[in-house]
């Protein structure tokens, strides 16, 4: 067993795909029409193989007021690893991203917080080098 | 006045003011990471949010909503009290 997808609940589809597609550089895995919504996932061009993010509809009533009560106290919904933290943080700050926290040295990790723009935070770590 | 001495005799609040000294408009999650990783205090989200009324009560924090975010800011205004309370006086020689 491995895990194949998770879920981030988003405001709009399409914006969650501009976003971790266009924004963030993840690639389009799977596009499929549901009716109303899409069956619509991404994962990262540095592994095609790994874990997809399944871009989900908030529909269910519970979803909003739990991703609205996460955000406000700044918690991040999933954490997306990188290599070089504070040059992420300038290239996506150049493209106009929110972060709610700059890079912050956390001893063997660093870590920043951005808005996705479709309702959520997304941690980014860089964890360093263990020596 | 009693308020800032209440606040800053507790060692959690002055760890959270030392946090925020280094950097304004904290979000809670940012803080309580901060306090966790460099002060080994691993207090509720809860628990921080209270010593954080604590502190805005005081005057020390100022709490900012922006959009759907709530920052924290240090306020060290309310400490110059105490230097003008007692002020500093040159060490007997």
């Amino acid at each position: 067993m491995k895990l194949q997808a998770v879920s981030i609940f988003v405001d709009d589809q399409q914006k969650a795909l501009d976003f971790y597609g266009g924004v963030l550089g993840f690639q389009t895995a799977a596009d499929v029409p549901m009716g109303e919504h899409r069956w619509l996932t991404v994962v990262s061009p540095e592994d095609p193989a790994g874990t997809q993010i399944s871009l989900e509809p908030k529909d269910h009533p519970a979803v909003v007021p739990f991703t609205d009560a996460l955000a406000a106290d700044g918690i991040p919904f999933c954490v997306f690893g990188v290599e070089d933290i504070h040059a992420e943080y300038e290239r996506l700050s150049a493209l106009g991203v929110v972060f709610t926290q700059q890079p912050v040295d956390m001893g063997p990790v660093t870590v920043a917080v951005l808005d996705d723009t479709v309702g959520n935070l997304v941690q980014l770590a860089q964890y360093t080098a263990a020596d | 006045m009693a308020d800032v001495f209440k606040a800053i005799a507790d060692e959690t609040r002055r760890a959270i003011l030392d946090e925020l000294s280094e950097r304004d408009e904290q979000t809670l999650f940012e803080l309580c990471s901060r306090l966790a990783m460099r002060h080994a205090v691993t207090s509720s989200r809860q628990a921080v949010s209270q010593h954080l009324d604590v502190l805005e009560a005081a005057g020390l924090v100022r709490r900012e909503k922006r959009g759907r975010y709530t920052f924290h800011t240090i306020d060290t205004r309310p400490l110059a009290q105490i230097a003008e309370r007692w002020p500093a006086k040159e060490a007997p020689q």
